[in-house]
């Protein structure tokens, strides 16, 4: 346990060695330069925009960060050599694969919090002195609790794609993992088709391919509900519960697989 | 520096040979389903986008349209523009509410930028109300689309019996106002009439949630005032012509103490007299007054 929170830590200290932060400063100029201007285009809609704009922005940013750091984690080990000094310390495989995964989470919370506090100060900038009948206008309150709601399921989401990340880095090269991520990222987006696909084919055989495919491939349309929360519908708690154990299990397997598949790799 | 120099030399590529006007109005996906599966996670995003360009050409082009010369005040286009009068308003509203089939105000002012007459809006009554419609699928219980369903029919159909429908309607909708009902039994009772239309306008002003409708409201209401008054000075006019023989302009009623002065309307801008009628001048930011059907409940064909 210590040896992957040690691991885990070295990798934190390394994204930021790495200046993989600066990226929160992008985000925060996009963010604010988006409050100035959306005012000025969009008839009265600034705070869904913002608040579209803003999950969209973190969901996309985190999901480069994920990409791009997770397929690095163990290849760049492989590429530096530093790997040999690694599996020579008394640590297993697996904890190495733990400890890179945790890592990144860490650095992807970190990550998700800055912005989730840049979105919120833009938003409260932008709601203040607003009157009250404009207010009553609105879908949900501009400094509306539930943001976080989608914000939980979004870095959820992201977590499965760090070890989705993570899963393909330990057997492939960077390129094809980052390939195979994003390809996965969009086909988990759209497993809903996959789902109903006897409604397009006539084929059975076909539609019970794609029916598998649905439920094997990871779904990620269910962690998205950024637009059910700027529109404040509600989200139940059981729901995220759900998906959260969705990804909990799914991330478990994926690491298991990865460990697995890393512990076998000859090094030689 | 470089970069500096890229800028001078592009500023003066410019000047010898100018850039061709931005066609921002093309749509090249007009299919919201293919746009809704292209765009993913990103829905909503791609929404506003498409409501800012909604909302960019519409004021773009009504810009341009003005400028070409429509003359404001011209209730029907002319019938060089008059059948692509903002073509693709439409289209850049229904991709909006196909990517996110909740965006409230894409329906709610899309369906005004659709329906009001030219040249402030595309005139088509029948997209503005299929764009609702659109939304009530949605929402079936959003009051606030049957009420602008009903306007649509009141306002720019002159069909008070259906008006008068859609008003019901909203008003069964649980939680829906109260005035909704007796907006419906006025409607159908006085539907056309001045008074009714300023009852509504004020309602629609007491209880108007976004600033662009609340404005709206208030100029309407100018509008109407505005017609009470150049219908009072019309009788002093003719009563004028018809006593004395002469035709009738400022400078003699002020003469003949009729009035105190020349007339101006609730903007300050004075009101013409031409040819005995006495009108809101066409500088006037209340121009064009609203059409008056002439007799309660005829449809607009």
């Amino acid at each position: 346990m210590r040896a992957t929170a040690a691991i885990a830590v070295s990798v934190f200290r390394e994204s930021v060695r790495d200046k993989v932060f600066y990226n929160l400063v992008l985000f925060s100029l996009l963010m604010m330069a988006s409050s100035f201007l959306i005012g000025q285009l969009t008839a009265g809609q600034d705070v869904k925009i913002i608040k579209d704009l803003g999950l969209a922005a973190t969901s996309m940013f985190g999901l480069f960060l994920s990409v791009f750091i997770g397929i690095g984690l163990v290849s760049k080990e492989v590429e530096r050599r530093s790997i040999y000094s690694l599996i020579a310390k008394p640590i297993t495989r697996a904890q190495l694969v733990l400890g890179k995964y945790c890592g990144l989470a860490l650095t992807l919370a970190a990550n998700m919090a800055v912005m989730a506090v840049a979105l919120y100060a833009v938003l409260a900038y932008l709601a203040w002195g607003v009157p009250e009948s404009t207010r009553a206008a609105w879908d949900a309150p501009a400094l509306d609790p539930a943001l976080m709601k989608a914000m939980v399921l979004i870095f959820a989401e992201l977590m499965l794609v760090i070890a989705l990340a993570l899963f393909f880095s330990t057997f492939s090269s960077p390129m094809l993992s980052a390939a195979l991520t994003f390809g996965l990222y969009v086909v988990g987006h759209f497993s809903g088709d996959l789902r109903n696909f006897q409604q397009v084919v006539d084929s059975p055989v076909a539609a019970a391919f794609a029916r598998g495919l649905y439920w094997v491939l990871p779904n990620l349309a269910q962690f998205d509900v950024k637009s059910d929360v700027v529109h404040g519908v509600s989200v139940p708690i059981g729901y995220m519960a759900l998906t959260g154990v969705y990804a909990a299990t799914y991330i478990a397997m994926l690491l298991a697989i990865a460990s697995l598949v890393f512990s076998r790799r000859d090094f030689k | 520096m470089l970069l500096a120099a890229a800028v001078q030399v592009q500023a003066a590529r410019e000047r010898v040979y100018p850039p061709g006007e931005t066609t921002e109005d093309t749509v090249y996906i007009r299919s919201g389903s293919a746009l809704r599966r292209l765009t993913g996670a990103y829905n909503a995003l791609f929404a506003d986008v498409y409501w800012i360009r909604a909302v960019q050409y519409y004021g773009g082009l009504k810009l341009q349209l003005d400028a070409k010369g429509a003359q404001p005040g011209m209730l029907e286009p002319p019938a060089s523009i008059a059948a692509d009068a903002f073509p693709a308003l439409y289209p850049l509203l229904d991709i909006t509410t196909t990517l996110d089939p909740r965006f409230n105000i894409a329906y709610r002012f899309g369906s005004v930028f659709l329906a009001e007459a030219y040249p402030r809006g595309a005139n088509r009554p029948d997209l503005a109300i299929a764009l609702l419609e659109k939304g009530l699928r949605e929402r079936p219980d959003k009051w606030q689309y049957l009420q602008d369903i009903g306007f649509v029919y009141y306002w720019f159909r002159h069909d008070y019996k259906s008006a008068s429908h859609w008003f019901q309607k909203a008003a069964d909708v649980p939680g829906a106002p109260w005035f909704l009902r007796s907006l419906a039994a006025t409607t159908l009772e006085q539907g056309g009439d001045r008074q009714a239309s300023k009852a509504m306008w004020t309602t629609i002003l007491q209880t108007a949630e976004v600033d662009w409708v609340r404005k709206d409201a208030e100029r309407r209401l100018l509008q109407l005032q505005a017609l009470d008054v150049i219908d009072a000075l019309q009788r002093v006019v003719t009563d004028y012509s018809q006593r004395t023989g002469a035709r009738a302009d400022w400078p003699a009623l002020v003469g003949a103490g009729l009035l105190r002065g020349v007339p101006l309307d609730p903007t300050g801008v004075p009101y013409t007299l031409s040819d005995g009628r006495v009108e809101l001048s066409r500088s006037s930011s209340l121009w064009p007054p609203p059409e008056e059907p002439s007799a309660k409940g005829s449809p607009r064909p």
